[in-house]
């Protein structure tokens, strides 16, 4: 059984701060890491690889040469192979060139039965990349993954929804994306990490997939960012002086002046 | 692609069960905004079986027209069937603009319809403008987990399409005087274009926290140190007549469930009182409530950053000031 895993490098967006001169966002010294729906799609696959004796666990990324990193731990937790989608015209791609340019990786890999993709990345936050490789690819998609289970060539999985999940059936190949409820991502292993640098990494430039330039890079994106600017503060209010039960005091009484109460 | 064969605002109609998810209701607010802006008609699609009776409602709501689209296999929602059907619709119909609840259907729907008609999808929104010059839509939504804003567009391609976040648009009052248009889609779908099978819906069992439907939100984060701290929080929020709301930190720490996280991976809320008690105030925190109309802070540290966006901050033990506020409440409702 051939499984996929989609996996992007992310900058830690919890560190990420913003400079308060300039207003732009200091990236320095921000750490890169696995995104983190992105783990729990690997350790899917991983559990599909402990559990049956013929499974290959292929990770693909895109991004810039130094995702070789991530991919290199996505190997030390036990994938078998990883490839690096990786060239300036690939740049500024938006999620529906982005789609393009993985699913043709994708399709030159050849036959799989599952692909795991995170829901969505950390930086972006939009969960549209994993739906659109699926169109590209016509097959099957299942968002929201909470729970998972393999019966033959069918796979049955638990969709989380807002107010409780629905159980969906589907059989392979499909695309289904992973959420944090799903599993627990393991840690690398010593020998993982050993392991992890014995092997290669394959990258494919533009030139190695068969994706035209009118779909990938900048240009070719439907959507383009007028401006990015940060949040605007909402300006700070009054702090309450005193005792505890005069700052209750003080409160009461402004909610009170002011009909909020 | 002539832009120019592009017309009207769409928003589609998200219904489960037979019930109108209430973030199309905030979309048909905005889309009347919008289309009245353009000078254009606001449209809504509905999919489902046996769902003609929801289209008043839409319309009361806003829209000029319902595309109205019935079919045994639209029962439940799957992924297959409504990207087919909308799809077909978009062909036929041409709208310029469409949106989406950034809903668990809408986030895997709308990104499945923008590659399948090749068009651009800003994911969830929080603003929404039209260009005064070109009429194009201008599409606000915050990245990075919230520490910057992108303003995107979508110059050459149609429809432009966003999903939008639930709790940010505001939606009119029903109004059952407005009349509108029902327009029955021819619907082509086959057994086998329909690949998933939905064998269950299971509705969570535990109490429903509805953050963006209340007035009041009493949220607890880190400071209350345990499951328990949030027992002041309830209290304080009863009081109040609100729902208990909760950082990431709390929830990350196991003490209250997720559906209660107020933040950036959770939900955005704007109640006209929001009380913020031992949250420092993460800046996706900050971004998923500072639109709230009055903030009340109270936290130990004065140097905290929730106090960056207070109406008013209180400094202390929160153990002893929101028990405080709780019987100055209770004492209210009893003059």
């Amino acid at each position: 059984m051939k499984v996929l895993v989609c996996a992007k490098q992310v900058p830690n967006t919890n560190e990420v701060k913003i400079d308060p001169v300039k207003g732009t966002l200091i990236r320095d010294g921000v750490e890169s890491i696995l995104n983190p729906d992105d783990a729990n799609a690997l350790e899917e696959a991983l559990k599909l690889k402990d559990t049956y004796e013929d499974v290959t666990v292929t990770v693909v990324s895109m991004g810039p040469p130094q995702a070789e990193t991530m991919l290199r731990e996505c190997l030390a937790m036990g994938a078998d192979e990883a490839i690096l989608v990786s060239g300036r015209e690939f740049g500024g791609s938006d999620t529906w060139a982005t789609s393009n340019a993985i699913s043709s990786a994708l399709a030159k890999i050849g036959s799989f039965d599952i692909i795991f993709a995170g829901r969505q990345a950390i930086d972006g936050d939009t969960a549209q990349v994993g739906p659109q490789i699926a169109e590209k690819l016509n097959i099957p998609q299942i968002t929201y993954v909470q729970s998972f289970e393999l019966k033959g060539n069918e796979v049955v999985v638990q969709r989380r929804l807002e107010d409780g999940y629905e159980v969906v059936s589907v059989k392979t190949p499909c695309l289904l994306t992973t959420i944090k409820e799903l599993n627990k991502p393991r840690y690398m292993t010593m020998k993982g990490i050993y392991d992890a640098y014995e092997k290669d990494i394959t990258v494919w430039g533009f030139q190695d997939l068969d994706v035209p330039q009118e779909k990938v890079g900048l240009k070719a994106s439907p959507t383009k960012v007028f401006r990015s600017f940060t949040p605007e503060p909402k300006g700070a209010g009054v702090m309450l002086n005193g005792s505890a039960k005069d700052q209750v005091a003080q409160l009461m009484e402004s909610l009170k002046e002011k009909h909020i109460i | 692609m002539d832009l120019s064969q592009y017309k009207n605002v769409w928003v589609y109609a998200e219904q489960r069960q037979g019930v109108i998810t209430p973030v199309v209701k905030e979309l048909l607010g905005e889309g009347r905004k919008l289309a009245d802006e353009i000078g254009t008609q606001l449209c809504a699609i509905l999919l489902g079986k046996d769902v003609a009776g929801l289209a008043d409602e839409l319309i009361r709501y806003g829209a000029d027209k319902v595309y109205l689209a019935e079919h045994p296999l639209l029962e439940n929602f799957t992924t297959d069937a409504h990207t087919k059907v909308i799809s077909d619709a978009i062909e036929e119909y041409k709208p310029e603009i469409l949106l989406y609840g950034a809903t668990h259907i809408g986030r895997d729907l709308a990104p499945r319809v923008a590659a399948r008609v090749n068009t651009g999808l800003t994911a969830d929104c929080t603003k929404l403008e039209i260009d005064p010059e070109d009429k194009k839509i201008m599409q606000t939504r915050p990245a990075f987990g919230g520490n910057l804003m992108a303003t995107i567009v979508c110059p050459n391609h149609r429809p432009q399409m966003s999903t939008v976040r639930p709790g940010v648009m505001q939606k009119l009052e029903p109004d059952d005087s407005r009349t509108g248009e029902i327009i029955h889609v021819n619907v082509r779908l086959e057994d086998s274009d329909v690949r998933t099978k939905v064998l269950d819906i299971v509705k969570s069992v535990k109490e429903v926290v509805s953050l963006t439907d209340t007035e009041v939100i009493v949220a607890g984060g880190r400071g209350l140190g345990s499951a328990e701290g949030f027992d002041v929080i309830k209290k304080l929020a009863d009081a109040m007549g609100g729902v208990v709301g909760a950082s990431r930190a709390a929830v990350d720490a196991g003490w209250i469930d997720h559906s209660h996280q107020v933040g950036q991976t959770g939900t955005t809320v704007k109640p006209k009182i929001y009380v913020a008690c031992g949250i420092s105030g993460a800046i996706q925190h900050l971004a998923g409530m500072q639109s709230s109309d009055t903030i009340i802070a109270i936290n130990k540290n004065p140097r905290a950053p929730i106090f960056e966006v207070a109406d008013y901050g209180l400094t202390g033990d929160l153990f002893e000031i929101v028990p405080m506020i709780t019987e100055a409440y209770e004492n209210e409702k009893n003059v």
